[in-house]
């Protein structure tokens, strides 16, 4: 950044200090990559040559397999649950805009203050009262209560950009409370639906703390493994498992970015 | 028209309040009424917050490595969102990309990456050792110094946001004005640009304190179990030990004090606008 570029009040070598930092940030990320092509059988850069010996390892290996599938099943069902309530949830206080809706909208926003390990603290004694410990059905409820209010957020952000005075000129054209859902306030949040449903299941596919305390045996997640992994034996298939899941995350983003983009369009 | 409509609108939030009630709002006050009722009614649990020796240890290291993250990432971060603020604007959609991209790679991943840094045979001793300067490798991982710099790492797009968002909505201006009345580069800063970004600066700070008070995944893998954090004590006394009450006594604590702070935060800035549930 030459000084040429910046403007006359900015302090001299805020240019190089920012992009120092920005290297810090994305030193961990793009040091994976190369690891997990090395051709040694130990963490470390490739030496000679680069190899997918991981990536075939890892893809043919019956317990990470089965913890993708695991992580999948319970993303999709708790993304399902998570965003469909939200959005209901959050069409309903935004129509309302009572002080007591405004209260259930805040409430809505509790799980993301609260810190994870005091929930899954309580959750784990809950769960082992209702015999949900180490099920589908108990890892999906805590991801789709805990997924909530990304959902509820986002779909309230994108309903502060519609015009009220539409539901209102579908109501006085005769159209029914369900009607004016579905055919006109849904079809305008679409884009932010869509959105909070990927921070769902970003959420849920990332989810660790809760997965420890209310899984054991039978449920694996893929964070789950990889913790395993990390603990147990550091090897270069790890690499290869963490590629694989920042290309995923990438993906959706992308996807995500392409939504949010053609909402402002 | 409001009032004809209102129940209907009501059974929309129905669902997503039962569940929210009923899985995250109960578990979460059990934790509280288990603090006082296990092993036995009363207050004992809470005692041990002054006589607790090991208790007082892991306070003292968690409050050690929050106060060094926060103040870290808030130096960091700054240069970052000021950089921002000045850059133009292709050069900012680069910076915030390297910004934001970090934010949504998972947490362990991330770890794990510091993990093939810092340890003994990790890329970064390698290298140190290649180039010659140390003879040694150096003891990097499982110790507060890693904790810290995967923390630092996890907070700073956290850090970065909001201050660049208070540096936004200063008016250049003022800064050029200083400049026209002859301060220096350095001085209009400090005088002008420095005090004007000051509400950034607590809320992010803030911000990044609260967080790292309950975390969890990155002090348990860069810690390696010799130093640990709050969180990774209380899943110890609970998971290992079955020791309900002082674990679930901490976690009240650590719920108190989030919201302590939050409600602190909430006298400098507008919290609904924070959480983005301004409508």
């Amino acid at each position: 950044m030459s000084r040429r570029h910046s403007s006359p009040d900015q302090l001299p070598g805020s240019g190089i200090g920012t992009w120092t930092v920005i290297c810090f940030l994305l030193l961990p990320i793009t040091v994976v990559i190369p690891v997990s092509l090395t051709d040694r059988s130990y963490l470390s850069l490739p030496e000679s040559q680069l190899s997918l010996q991981h990536y075939v390892s890892l893809l043919s290996s019956p317990a990470w397999l089965s913890s993708i599938w695991q992580s999948a099943v319970i993303a999709l069902a708790s993304t399902a649950i998570a965003t469909s309530t939200g959005t209901l949830c959050a069409i309903g206080c935004w129509r309302l805009n009572t002080r007591l809706a405004n209260a259930v909208r805040a409430l809505m926003l509790v799980p993301i203050i609260v810190p994870t390990i005091v929930y899954a603290l309580g959750l784990y004694r809950f769960w082992v009262e209702l015999r949900l410990v180490d099920t589908y059905a108990g890892v999906i409820l805590a991801h789709a209560v805990t997924g909530i209010p990304y959902v509820v957020i986002i779909v309230t952000t994108s309903l502060s950009n519609f015009d009220i005075r539409l539901e209102q000129a579908a109501k006085s054209l005769g159209a029914s409370t369900t009607q004016t859902l579905t055919r006109v306030i849904m079809p305008a949040v679409a884009p932010g639906i869509a959105s909070g449903a990927i921070f769902a299941f970003i959420h849920s596919w990332d989810e660790l703390v809760l997965v420890l305390f209310i899984a054991s045996r039978r449920i694996i997640t893929l964070p789950r493994r990889f913790w395993d992994g990390i603990n147990e034996n550091l090897d270069p298939a790890m690499a290869a498992a963490a590629v694989l899941l920042v290309l995923l995350t990438t993906l959706f983003l992308v996807v995500n970015l392409r939504l949010t983009r053609s909402h402002t369009n | 028209m409001r009032r004809s409509f209102g129940g209907t609108y009501w059974l929309l939030i129905l669902p997503a309040l039962v569940l929210m009630v009923a899985f995250y709002i109960l578990p979460v006050l059990s934790v509280l009424v288990i603090s006082v009722t296990e092993p036995e009614p009363g207050f004992g649990n809470y005692a041990l917050l002054a006589t607790s020796g090991p208790l007082h240890r892991v306070l003292a290291t968690t409050a050690r490595i929050c106060v060094i993250t926060t103040i870290v990432t808030l130096l960091l971060g700054y240069v970052v969102a000021y950089g921002l603020a000045h850059a133009r604007p292709t050069m900012r959609g680069l910076i915030f990309f390297g910004v934001v991209l970090p934010l949504w790679v998972s947490v362990l991943v991330r770890a794990f990456s510091w993990v093939t840094i810092l340890r003994r045979e990790g890329l970064l001793n390698n290298a140190l050792l290649e180039v010659g300067i140390i003879e040694e490798p150096l003891r990097l991982l499982f110790n507060e110094f890693a904790i810290c710099i995967g923390m630092i790492h996890y907070m700073l797009p956290y850090a970065i946001l909001p201050l660049y968002a208070n540096m936004r909505g200063i008016d250049r201006r003022l800064i050029s004005a200083a400049r026209g009345l002859g301060a220096s580069r350095p001085t209009a800063f400090r005088r002008v640009f420095l005090p004007l970004s000051l509400p950034g600066v607590i809320s992010a700070g803030m911000l990044v304190f609260i967080f790292s008070l309950g975390f969890f995944v990155t002090p348990a893998i860069l810690g390696g179990g010799r130093t640990r954090m709050i969180a990774e004590y209380m899943s110890w006394l609970i998971l290992d030990r079955l020791y309900w009450g002082p674990g679930t006594m901490i976690a009240t604590m650590l719920v108190l004090t989030v919201f302590a702070l939050l409600w602190l935060l909430g006298r400098f800035v507008d919290l609904r606008r924070l959480f983005g549930t301004a409508t």
